[in-house]
């Protein structure tokens, strides 16, 4: 449903999306994850036609956006950050609007923008100004108006931001209804839960794709490499085990300390840390290996690339 | 076909201009307001003006002097001194304007029938109240003069030889009152039309674009064009709607005339507008936030107040600030406004008016069209 090649754009000297290739099939997620700034939103911009590429191809569902650029805009629903929609108007209003500007049928936006409501569960507040939303429920209607015309490609940008908790989970069970409908969904998110719900994670950095796949294969890279260590003090914990040889990195995660090992050194490393630290009057509470998270890869991938 | 999409965006505009107080506040309390303050500060008629008397002579005749300067109300008497010090001190301090000194020796010279004079002293500060002032001065000395002198001349009986060897009848047409009202109301219309229609275009497009409501009108399949129209035509209504409410004000408060053709003027505002619109919409492609479109809208606000010949008349300016007005499209407006309204002429006599807001209007409608994209970058 989506494809696209080799896509360039800057701003100035900032090469924002340096020569980025997707494919997206329908009835599948894709998460595009990466740091602030890695070109996320511009991607985005570029395949909803808001942005002129300097380079590159887009088609979407086969059409050409440079060239058919409203045809293929038809078939998008797009949630951009930030809201985006009338705070004047109410909730019913801004979904008219935006099903009429779409070419819905006047007898169809009705029946249509009720279903809708419904469905994202706003159905009682139709006649509240939007301006008057809590966040939730302005991202709830944003993803209502990208949705009132049946898009077959759904864009969304970091839906979830600024969420609380039970509405996230709410948004991602009405995106996992959609797919059932056969829509393509790009979904940019600076949560690594959500990404590793979806069918495929690329991670972006400085414009182009560091990795690319489904979570579970992106984390099959570091598998057998990532300890998990608990115990008190926690900072000498950390200093100790950062000066193992054969530890990469330190993260903490909560409580918990991520250490990322060269493969296959996990009993080596473990059996080293157990004697340094009682030798300094540290306790251990748990140090065992763990299933590596995405959060672990990025890392990895983030250290690696500066240190490239 | 009916466009639904141009119907669905004039719609959510009126809705939006509908709960936005501010619009509401900019569109029709401020025109009213505006004409208000003009209508009655800006008037280039001189009243009033503080006047010290030093009367030195203190007799029937010097009375009968100050009577005829107090009959017009040009002056107030307000100050009788003592003292010629005294006049200085109060034209210093700005508390009299102007001073009329009687000498003690006017009513014996009056009666000697010789010559007698009196000395008027003005505050030159502002110049327009000087020189009314001056004007009004000198006129009623010499009607009080001639007045004296028919009476010397009754008293000799000669009534039937005074008759002036020249009279110069003035009348004064299509503002016999020569009010500034007249002058004034329809300039703040062709003031109130471009500076609006100018300003709430370019805010309504870059509000699109402050709050991000942008990014989900691009995605949708509506057309430049549209998008434009869309603008347009709700503020073309507003501004016809605000020059009603103008002329209406005008006409029932300050009594200025309607003599012309009330279609004609509509429909040449309507094409000034267009004009305006463009500026607006200009502007929105330059502007990011709708105060830096406010700041540009006044920007373009500054020459066409002084170059159009809003207030200032433009036979006194130095040529090349004369030549510079031609491209000032209020200018033409402002003799259009005021010969339909005032003079009730007709189309045929304001072409070269109506074909320069023409060029106007298509040469503003066409930057905008080149320069409004439907995109972020």
């Amino acid at each position: 449903m989506i494809r696209v090649n080799d896509l360039r754009r800057s701003f100035g000297d900032l090469r924002a999306v340096d020569g980025l290739s997707l494919s997206i099939q329908k009835g599948e997620i894709y998460a595009l994850v990466g740091p602030d700034g890695a070109g996320k939103t511009t991607t985005l911009r570029l395949l909803c036609g808001a942005l002129q590429p300097d380079s590159g191809h887009i088609h979407l569902a086969g059409i050409d956006l440079q060239r058919q650029t409203e045809q293929a805009r038809a078939l998008i629903g797009y949630l951009p950050q930030r809201f985006s929609l009338y705070a004047e108007l109410t909730v019913l209003e801004n979904l008219r609007f935006f099903a009429e500007v779409r070419g819905l049928p006047a007898e169809e936006w009705h029946p249509r923008s009720s279903e809708i409501l419904d469905f994202v569960g706003l159905g009682e507040f139709a006649d509240r100004r939007a301006g008057l939303l809590s966040g939730g429920m302005k991202q709830k209607l944003g993803l209502a108006a990208a949705l009132v015309h049946h898009p077959k490609i759904l864009l969304l940008d970091e839906p979830t931001g600024g969420v609380d908790p039970v509405t996230r989970q709410n948004f991602w069970q009405l995106i996992i209804r959609l797919l059932r409908q056969d829509v393509a969904v790009l979904i940019s998110t600076p949560y690594m839960d959500e990404a590793s719900r979806c069918h495929r994670v690329g991670f972006l950095q400085y414009g182009r794709l560091l990795i690319e796949g489904a979570p579970s294969e992106i984390v099959s890279r570091l598998e057998g490499r990532v300890l998990e260590l608990v115990g008190t003090p926690r900072r000498l914990l950390k200093q100790i085990a950062s000066d193992d040889p054969q530890v990469q990195n330190a993260h903490s995660f909560g409580d918990r300390l991520h250490l990322r090992i060269a493969a296959g050194s996990a009993e080596t490393v473990m059996r080293r840390l157990g004697s340094a630290i009682a030798a300094q009057a540290g306790s251990i509470e748990r140090l065992r290996p763990v299933k590596p998270g995405l959060e672990d890869v990025f890392l990895d991938l983030l250290e690696s690339a500066h240190a490239a | 076909m009916r466009n639904t999409r141009l119907f669905s965006l004039i719609r959510k505009e009126f809705i939006q201009i509908v709960r936005d107080p501010r619009t509401l506040y900019i569109t029709f309390a401020i025109p009213v307001i505006q004409l208000f303050l003009l209508g009655y500060t800006a008037t280039t008629d001189v009243r009033n003006v503080p006047l010290a008397v030093f009367d030195q002579n203190r007799s029937p005749a010097s009375r009968q002097l100050l009577d005829a300067y107090r009959a017009a109300d040009y002056f107030n008497l307000t100050f009788d001194l003592d003292s010629e010090d005294e006049l200085s001190t109060l034209i210093d301090s700005g508390e009299a304007r102007a001073g009329l000194i009687i000498p003690p020796d006017y009513s014996e010279k009056l009666l000697a029938g010789e010559k007698a004079s009196v000395v008027f002293v003005l505050d030159g500060s502002d110049p327009n109240v000087a020189a009314t002032s001056l004007a009004a001065a000198e006129l009623i000395g010499q009607n009080h003069s001639t007045s004296i002198l028919v009476e010397r001349l009754e008293q000799r009986g000669l009534t039937d030889a005074f008759e002036p060897a020249v009279e110069v009848h003035s009348h004064v047409w299509y503002n016999p009152d020569m009010e500034s009202a007249f002058f004034m109301v329809p300039a703040m219309i062709g003031m109130i039309l471009q500076l609006l229609t100018s300003m709430l275009t370019a805010t309504a497009i870059v509000r699109e674009r402050e709050r991000g409501t942008i990014e989900q009108l691009i995605v949708t399949p509506i057309r430049s064009w549209e998008l434009i129209l869309g603008k347009i035509i709700p503020y073309v209504a507003l501004a016809l709607f605000d020059m009603i409410e103008v002329l209406l004000v005008g006409t029932l408060w300050f009594g200025v005339p309607i003599r012309g053709s009330l279609g004609l003027l509509l429909a040449l505002s309507g094409l000034f507008l267009l004009g305006s619109l463009g500026i607006g919409l200009v502007i929105s492609t330059f502007a990011k936030t709708q105060q830096e479109a406010t700041m540009l809208t006044y920007f373009t606000m500054l020459p066409t107040v002084f170059l159009s010949g809003f207030m200032f008349p433009l036979a006194a300016m130095p040529a090349i600030l004369q030549g510079i007005s031609y491209f000032i499209p209020l200018r033409y407006y402002l003799i259009i406004i005021r010969s339909i309204l005032l003079k009730g002429v007709g189309a045929e006599l304001i072409t070269t008016e109506i074909i320069a807001l023409a060029i106007y209007a298509t040469v503003m409608m066409g930057i905008a069209a080149l320069r409004f994209r439907k995109r972020l970058d």
